[in-house]
């Protein structure tokens, strides 16, 4: 499907594809300052976002048939200049971050009406973009200083996105000056440690550290570097116990802002410690391998038991969706510290379909938001009754997030169940039940209270969102049923993206 | 302001002004084989204003330039340096390859020239505009601010 | 053993100056300070890469004296590779008269100093924001209002749910 798409775009788009990706909504979001009202700025986030995914699925044609994509920036030569490097992993980050983007653009303006005053809807909408901006580019660069720069325009739009759920609930504040405290010093500690990789070796481009660092493996600085980027990019990704800026920042954004957030921010921050646990640094070293055992695997295992025991306390249901969001990244560290390729497929396979069941979750939470200005659990009493639609799509996400048969999720603890046994940790086979039977209790009490309870408080009528929402969130939740079915698509892709990191090593 | 107590920092910022201007561009334009360029030409364009809001006030540094011109000047500064990207593309280059801006002779670099100024004037433009943004912000908001702005 | 520490001056220097600002961002109840923190913290970065950058006998990376007749006559190509960057030291290898020191780290931590001065003025805009939603601008502060708001929801929603 995807070959054939390729085969109709033009020699331009498949020359350009990378850098468009990045420019698009980029240009797109300096014209939103100029435009007149919020309704025009959301037109033009959707056609940068769409034409941002129109890019991303060329990007992904390309690769398939061609496999690495290069793109030398200004026609200044890797490794002098920047490159934009695409290989089947991060294609499938940007289809993904694209794809997301596009839809929550698609379904934003009610709640952004609602939610943003109105002379700022347009500047509103030009930090999405700029954010957009940022996320694509960590995940298309190929240049370990420019990751940096495009992680901070992301994040820093992020931060404002998120404070300016302070007209809703003033804790957005507090939320976000921690975000943007935890999140600077990530992101500098990422630096210290692209300083030391520089000072070793004499480059920035991730390629050429491959290279040059096998030869270096015993360096004191090339192991400080790495234990600099992993922190710095573990509090990004939001890696237990560097999770607590990520509570509050979801619980008190604008519920568009959450969603995407859910979906993207913390994926790409993920993409980007992947990318060095396996392509800057290879899993063969011995102080990578013993990261792997003494530090990922349990951060992850206690991220999945804390976080899920957390998430089934709470009285908001974003808060629960939120803890249980660091649960969730917990689930995909495991399979990344397996250190096998099954493991890493299973991760990634679970980070695409928990931005799909993420996205639609936090998509029916801001229809609820919008039509009765609640979130707390009291608030989902008897919305199946009032609002089955959204209330439907909203199970459909809570189960595959529980991992029941025939859903996206099942098919992921599936994969990350196998792989798990192949290495022979049967007690992460547990652990991955256990928070299983966690997240039946979490999300369960919502479900419960959504179809099982009398509406808190009769007044409400009955009121579905609209229509606008219902598509989006319809399309992520069928999404999910699809994958539960079929998972060969997407299982693919995270097949192929972690065989091109496995077998291209370094030399290539 | 008391304007009374300020004739001395009021006329000497006077002639200041227009010099701290005149060097912005200069350190603008010698910014392409020089010291210099458009980061640091805009902090000293945007300090020229600033300046003049310091001595004559923030409400006519605000007749002078105004928030939504500033605002406007940073996003067209971004726009000009993407632009200037994808005008390459056109040209046939990649991305930002100013070679390909235009047609010229073997061994020319009158498009390289001409990239580099125009991507530092872009740049030129974005720091100035997001300087000023940042000092209106936070200067222009005792008198007029209701809870509800922002 | 006094020459080990003296040769890495800047480097005691740059830790000094890191856990200063670490320690001030994590102890400091004043979110100005908090703030301020971060930027020294930052800042102790920038060192680290300015001072990367020093080749011993390097002057300011700006052709001087015989080399800039080298350059001139393929500006093109050599721009290039200034402008680019390798890590290596400018002056070696090069074919040029004097030594530089590396211009890359330069135009990194330019590029960082405006990613932090950025990220500053947003924290500084929140927290005027934060002042005026909650008249304080200590953290213990908001944070023991936020609890006393959430609870006295707390205790108002069973009412409410005994209600109907």
């Amino acid at each position: 499907m995807i070959e054939a798409f390729v085969s109709f775009a033009p020699g331009w788009a498949r020359d350009h594809a990378a850098p468009l990706a990045v420019a698009i909504p980029m240009l797109c979001s300096t014209l939103g300052v100029f435009l007149p009202n919020g309704r025009l700025a959301w037109f033009l986030s959707i056609l940068a976002t769409g034409a941002s995914l129109l890019m991303a699925l060329v990007l992904m044609g390309l690769v398939q048939n061609e496999g690495i994509v290069s793109y030398a920036m200004g026609g200044w030569e890797p490794p002098a200049g920047i490159e934009f490097r695409i290989d089947a992993l991060n294609a499938m980050i940007i289809l993904l971050v694209t794809a997301i983007a596009f839809l929550a653009a698609v379904f934003s303006w009610p709640t952004v009406n609602a939610e943003i005053r109105e002379e700022k809807q347009n500047l509103f909408y030009s930090a999405y973009l700029v954010c957009v901006t940022g996320l694509v580019g960590v995940s298309s660069t190929g240049d370990a200083f420019n990751l940096f720069v495009f992680l901070e325009i992301s994040s820093i739009a992020t931060y404002v996105l998120v404070a300016l759920g302070a007209r809703r609930d003033r804790r957005a504040l507090p939320a976000a000056f921690n975000y943007l405290v935890m999140g600077t010093l990530g992101a500098t500690f990422y630096v210290i440690g692209v300083g030391f990789l520089f000072a070793a070796t004499g480059t920035l481009n991730m390629n050429d550290f491959s290279q040059m660092i096998p030869q270096l493996t015993d360096s004191r600085t090339v192991q400080a570097g790495f234990a600099f980027i992993i922190v710095g990019l573990g509090l990004k990704a939001a890696m237990w116990p560097l999770h607590q800026w990520l509570p509050g920042a979801y619980n008190y954004a604008p519920s568009f802002v959450t969603t995407f957030l859910a979906a993207t921010a913390t994926k790409v921050a993920l993409y980007a410690l992947i990318r060095y646990l396996f392509t800057v640094f290879k899993p063969d070293f011995s102080f990578e391998l013993a990261s792997f055992g003494l530090i990922f695997m349990p951060l992850a295992a206690a991220a999945m038991l804390v976080c899920s025991f957390q998430a089934v306390f709470q009285s908001d249901v974003r808060r629960t969706l939120a803890y249980s969001s660091v649960a969730q990244v917990g689930y995909m560290l495991l399979g990344v510290s397996l250190a096998t390729a099954a493991g890493l497929t299973a991760g990634l396979f679970h980070l695409v379909n928990h931005a799909l069941m993420k996205g639609g979750l936090f998509m029916a939470v801001a229809g609820v938001v919008l039509t009765y200005q609640g979130t707390r659990v009291y608030d989902f009493a008897g919305l199946g009754r009032s609002a089955p639609w959204t209330m439907t799509a909203f199970a459909i996400c809570a189960l595959s997030l529980i991992g029941v048969p025939l859903t996206a999720g099942f098919q992921s603890k599936i994969a990350l169940l196998a792989a798990v046994f192949a290495n022979g940790w049967w007690w992460a086979a547990a652990l991955i039940v256990f928070s299983s039977v966690l997240a039946v209790l979490y999300m369960g009490r919502i479900l419960e209270a959504v179809f099982f309870q009398a509406p808190a408080n009769p007044r409400k009528q009955r009121k579905e969102a609209p229509l606008l929402l219902l598509i989006p969130l319809w399309i992520l939740a069928l999404a999910n049923i699809w994958i539960g079915i079929d998972p060969a698509p997407v299982f693919d892709l995270a097949d192929d993206a972690s065989a091109a990191v496995f077998t291209t090593g370094g030399a290539r | 302001m008391n304007s009374d107590h300020h004739v001395i920092l009021r006329v000497v910022s006077k002639l200041l002004i227009p010099l701290i201007t005149i060097f912005a561009f200069y350190v603008h334009f010698h910014g392409e084989y020089s010291p210099g360029g458009g980061f640091q030409a805009g902090v000293i364009f945007a300090v020229g204003i600033i300046l003049y809001a310091l001595i004559f006030g923030v409400p006519s540094a605000l007749r002078l330039v105004p928030a939504g011109f500033a605002r406007g000047l940073a996003a067209t500064g971004v726009l000009l340096y993407a632009g200037v990207g994808v005008w390459a593309l056109f040209g046939g280059g990649n991305y930002l390859e100013y070679n390909a801006l235009f047609e010229e002779p073997e061994g020319g670099h009158a498009a390289q020239h001409t990239g580099i100024i125009l991507i530092e004037l872009g740049v030129l433009f974005g720091v100035a505009g997001s300087m000023l943004t940042i000092f209106y912000a936070f200067a222009g908001r005792v008198a007029e601010i209701s809870d509800e702005d922002w | 053993m006094l020459e080990i520490i003296a040769a890495r001056g800047n480097y005691w220097i740059i830790i000094a100056l890191m856990m200063t600002g670490l320690y001030i961002t994590f102890e400091a109840n004043n979110l100005i300070k908090r703030l301020v923190g971060l930027s020294v913290f930052q800042t102790s970065v920038f060192l680290f890469y300015i001072t990367l950058s020093k080749v011993a006998g390097g002057t300011a990376p700006i052709l001087m004296g015989g080399d800039i007749k080298k350059k001139a006559k393929h500006a093109g190509e050599e721009a290039g590779a200034a402008a680019g960057g390798q890590g290596e030291a400018a002056g070696a290898g090069t074919g040029l008269e004097n030594v530089y020191s590396n211009p890359l780290p330069h135009v990194l931590i330019l590029t960082a100093i405006v990613v932090g001065v950025s990220t500053l003025a947003v924290g500084l805009a929140l927290v005027v924001r934060i002042r005026e939603a909650y008249g304080t601008i200590e953290s213990d502060e908001v944070r023991a209002i936020d609890i006393d708001v959430a609870l006295a929801e707390e205790m108002d929603a069973p009412a409410r749910e005994g209600a109907q």
